[in-house]
C-alpha cells in the first residue's frame, strides 16, 4: 500500500521534474544576459551576411566572432575586477584613469630607440620589456590601494573616493607624458594585444586565465562568500569575524589590477599611449557590463559568468550597429535603452506591474 | 591661565560643532587662494578678475546648483553634463534650421530638460532603481541624441542669443555677462528653496533617511522626481547660457562637466550621504574650481594638466576633513549633521537584512 503510494509519488514526481527543471531555468539568473547576447548574435545572422564564418589565414583565426571576443578583451577584464566591487556594495569609476596611467607607464619605459643590429636599424626598448609590464601594474596597484585605503580604511563613499583618482589619474598620466601622445615602436610589446596563440588572439588567453583563477578563488575559497557576506550586510559580516576593512582593500587592488592589465592591452594593441583619451568612458561600460550580467548595483550576489556575457553583449551590439552601417552615434542611444530595459527587468517592482498588467 | 585654556577649547569645539563650519573653511581657502594670486601674480587683485571667474563659470554654477539638491537627498545625477550638450544642440537646430523665436526655444529647451529629469526621477522612485545607473543611462542618452541631431557643431547667429553673449554690464569698475545675473538669481532662488520651503525641508529629510522621511508622511516619491527635474532644468538652463558663451550647438560640448559639478558640490561642504549642506556653499566650491584655473593661467607655465591634479588633491583633503569631523563628532558623542543619518540608516540596512 505504502510502497504503491510512494511510487505513485515519485511518479508523480517524475512527471513534474521536467517542469521543474524549465522553471528553474527560467528563473536563473543568467538566463536573461545570454537571452539577450542569443538574440543579438541571431539579428546579426540574419542581417549581416557571412557573421559567422571563421577563416584560417596564417595560421589565425579570422571572422566577425573572434574579433568581437578579441576587441571586448579590456572591457571583460575590467567588468570582471568591477564585479567584485560591486559585491562588496562598491563602486570603482577610475577604472578609465587606471587604464591611463599603466599604458602609459607601460609605453614610457617600452618607447623604443632606433639601435642598428648587425647593420640593420631595430627597435628596442629603453627597459626589459618584463620590468616594464610590472612597473605598469605596480603603478595600477598603487592606485588600487590608494582607493582601497579609502573606501575601506577612511570609510569614504567608494563614489567619491573613487572619483578622486578618476579627476586626478588622467592628470598624473599626463603630467608624466608632458601632455603628448606616446608612440611605441618595440614589436614584443604589440603581441599582448594584437597576437595570436594556437590560432586564436593572445588577449583572449590573459581573460580566460584571469577568468580561471578568479572562478577558482570564489568557488574554492571562502572568499567568494565572504565578498557576499559584505556586500549583503557589512556590519552582520564584521559582526560575525570577517575582516571587512582587509577584503575591500583587497577587491580594490584587484579591480585596479584588471584595469592595468587592461590598460596594457588596450595601449598594445593602438602601439601608443593616449593619456586623455586611452579608456574613456571604460569604467562606465564595464559598470554596464556588470549590471547587464545580473549582478545587482545593491551588492551581494554576483556572477563572473555574467559580467563576461555582459561585455560580450555590449561589443557585440557595437559591432552590430557598426556593420549595419547605422552610423556609430546612434551607439550611445541604442545602449541607454538596453541599459534602461535591463535596469528595469531587474527591478522588482516593475516585474509586479507587468504581471498585474498580463494577469489583467 | 587653565580657566583661559579650557574656555578656548570649548570655544573651539563650538565653533567645530557649527553645521557651517565646513562652508567656512571653504570660503577661508578660497580667500587664501585669491590673496596668494593677488601676491604672486602681476594683475591677479582686480575686480575684472573676480567677475570673470563669474562668466567663465556661470554655466557651471547653475549645473552644481541642481546637483547640490540631488545630492543633498542622497542621489546623483550623472546626465547633467550630456543634457547641457543636448540643451545646446536642441537651441541651436531650432534657432538655425526651423527659425523659431529665440524665447520659445528657450521655454521649449527648459520643459524639455524638466522632462527628461522628471522620466528619470519616476525610474528612480517608481521602479527602486539606482540613481547612479539611471542617470548613467540617461548620460548616454542624451548624448547619443546631440548626435542624432548632428554629427557637427552647428553655429548659432541668433540676434538675441550673439547680443546676450556679448552684452556686459557694468558693475564698479568691472563688468559681467548677463548669464552672470541669470546664475546668481537662480543661486538667491535655489537658497529660497532650499532653506525657506516645503519642499527643501522635505530634500534635506530623504537625504538624511528616506525611510523615516516617509513614515513622516512626507511626499518622498513627489519630492524625489522634482528632485531630478530641477536637476536636468538647471542643466538646461546651463545649457542656454553654454550657448551665449559659445554661440553653437554641439555633442561634445562640456564633457565631464558632471564631475566637475560633483567635485563643486562636495567642495562646498555638502555630504555625499546626503542631508548636509549648504546650497550657497556650491558657489564657494564653484569659485575655487574657477580659481585654480585662473592661477594655471596666471602662471602659464604650469600645463593644463594640473587643474586636474589641483581638483583631485583637494577633493581628497575636503573628504578627509569630512570624515575626521563626523568622526571626531561621533566620539564626542554630539552628533552633527551626517552621523545620526548614517548610524540609523546601518540599523534600518541591519534590521531589514535580519
Amino acid at each position: 500500500m505504502s510502497a504503491s503510494m510512494n511510487s505513485k509519488l515519485f511518479a508523480g514526481q517524475d512527471e513534474r521534474a521536467p517542469a521543474r527543471r524549465w522553471q528553474q531555468l527560467l528563473q536563473h539568473p543568467l538566463l536573461r544576459p545570454v537571452a539577450a547576447l542569443a538574440v543579438l548574435l541571431l539579428i546579426d545572422l540574419f542581417l549581416i551576411p557571412g557573421f559567422f564564418r571563421i577563416e584560417l589565414k596564417d595560421g589565425h583565426l579570422y571572422g566577425s566572432v573572434i574579433d568581437i571576443f578579441n576587441r571586448a578583451a579590456p572591457l571583460m577584464l575590467a567588468a570582471l575586477g568591477m564585479t567584485l566591487v560591486i559585491a562588496t556594495r562598491g563602486i570603482d569609476i577610475s577604472v578609465g584613469a587606471v587604464v591611463a596611467i599603466a599604458g602609459t607607464v607601460a609605453a614610457m619605459l617600452i618607447g623604443g630607440t632606433v639601435v642598428m643590429h648587425n647593420g640593420v636599424p631595430e627597435y628596442a626598448s629603453n627597459m626589459p620589456m618584463g620590468w616594464a609590464l610590472a612597473a605598469a601594474l605596480g603603478a595600477a596597484l598603487l592606485c588600487g590601494v590608494w582607493n582601497g585605503l579609502l573606501v575601506a580604511g577612511l570609510g569614504l563613499q567608494p563614489i567619491i573616493a573613487t572619483l578622486i583618482l578618476m579627476v586626478a589619474g588622467r592628470g598624473l598620466a599626463q603630467l608624466l607624458t608632458d601632455g603628448q601622445i606616446i608612440t611605441v615602436y618595440y614589436q614584443p610589446f604589440f603581441f599582448l594585444g594584437g597576437g595570436y596563440l594556437l590560432g586564436l588572439p593572445f588577449s583572449l588567453f590573459i581573460v580566460a586565465a584571469m577568468f580561471v583563477l578568479l572562478a577558482v578563488l570564489m568557488r574554492k575559497t571562502a572568499l567568494g562568500l565572504f565578498i557576499q557576506a559584505v556586500g549583503i550586510n557589512p556590519v552582520a559580516a564584521r559582526l560575525a569575524g570577517i575582516r571587512t576593512a582587509a577584503l575591500i582593500l583587497f577587491v580594490y587592488v584587484f579591480c585596479s589590477l584588471c584595469a592595468g592589465m587592461a590598460g596594457l592591452m588596450i595601449s598594445s594593441n593602438i602601439k601608443s599611449a593616449d593619456a586623455n583619451n586611452a579608456g574613456l568612458l571604460l569604467e562606465l561600460d564595464a559598470i554596464l557590463a556588470v549590471t547587464l550580467g545580473g549582478t545587482s548595483l545593491a551588492g551581494g550576489k554576483f556572477s563572473l559568468v555574467g559580467s563576461v556575457v555582459g561585455a560580450l553583449i555590449i561589443q557585440a551590439l557595437t559591432y552590430t550597429i557598426y556593420s549595419l552601417g547605422v552610423p556609430p552615434e546612434v551607439n550611445m542611444v541604442v545602449k541607454s535603452v538596453v541599459v534602461f530595459l535591463v535596469c528595469l527587468s531587474q527591478s522588482p517592482e516593475f516585474r509586479r506591474l507587468s504581471s498585474s498588467l498580463v494577469k489583467s | 591661565m587653565t580657566i583661559s585654556y579650557s574656555s578656548c577649547a570649548i570655544a573651539w569645539r563650538a565653533i567645530l560643532a557649527r553645521p557651517y563650519f565646513t562652508s567656512l573653511v571653504t570660503v577661508v581657502l578660497l580667500l587664501l587662494m585669491f590673496g596668494l594670486g593677488s601676491f604672486a601674480y602681476t594683475g591677479f587683485f582686480s575686480l575684472q578678475v573676480v567677475c570673470n571667474l563669474l562668466i567663465d563659470n556661470a554655466f557651471l554654477l547653475v549645473i552644481a546648483i541642481g546637483m547640490t539638491f540631488v545630492i543633498l537627498s542622497g542621489g546623483i545625477d550623472l546626465s547633467v553634463g550630456s543634457v547641457l550638450a543636448l540643451t545646446t544642440m536642441v537651441s541651436a537646430y531650432l534657432l538655425q534650421v526651423w527659425h523659431w523665436p529665440a524665447l520659445s526655444v528657450m521655454v521649449v529647451v527648459l520643459l524639455l530638460g524638466a522632462a527628461f529629469g522628471a522620466f528619470m526621477g519616476m525610474l528612480i522612485h517608481f521602479f527602486k532603481l539606482q540613481p547612479f545607473i539611471v542617470t548613467l543611462a540617461g548620460m548616454f542618452l542624451a548624448r547619443g541624441l546631440c548626435y542624432l541631431i548632428s554629427i557637427n557643431s552647428i553655429t548659432i547667429d541668433n540676434l538675441l542669443y550673439v547680443a546676450m553673449s556679448q552684452t556686459r554690464i557694468s558693475v564698479a569698475s568691472a563688468f559681467v555677462s548677463p548669464s552672470v545675473v541669470i546664475a546668481l538669481l537662480m543661486l538667491a532662488l535655489a537658497i529660497y528653496l532650499a532653506h525657506y520651503t516645503r519642499f527643501g525641508r522635505a530634500v534635506y529629510a530623504i537625504g538624511g533617511n528616506e525611510h523615516s522621511a516617509l513614515l513622516m508622511g512626507l511626499p518622498v516619491g513627489r519630492t524625489k522626481i522634482a528632485i531630478y527635474a530641477f536637476s536636468s532644468s538647471c542643466a538646461a538652463l546651463a545649457g542656454i547660457l553654454f550657448s551665449f558663451y559659445m554661440l553653437s550647438g554641439y555633442g561634445l560640448h562640456a564633457q565631464g562637466t558632471e564631475l566637475d559639478a560633483i567635485a563643486a558640490v562636495v567642495i562646498g561642504g555638502t555630504l555625499l550621504t546626503g542631508g548636509y549642506g549648504y546650497v550657497a556653499g556650491t558657489l564657494t566650491g564653484v569659485l575655487i574650481l574657477g580659481v585654480i584655473q585662473t592661477l594655471i593661467a596666471f602662471d602659464g607655465t604650469l600645463s593644463s594638466w594640473w587643474t586636474k591634479i589641483v581638483i583631485g588633491a583637494l577633493l581628497f583633503i575636503f573628504c578627509l576633513a569630512q570624515r575626521l569631523m563626523s568622526l571626531g563628532a561621533e566620539r564626542a558623542g554630539n552628533m552633527p549633521g551626517n552621523t545620526p543619518a548614517e548610524t540609523s540608516k546601518v540599523q534600518a540596512t541591519a534590521r531589514s537584512a535580519a
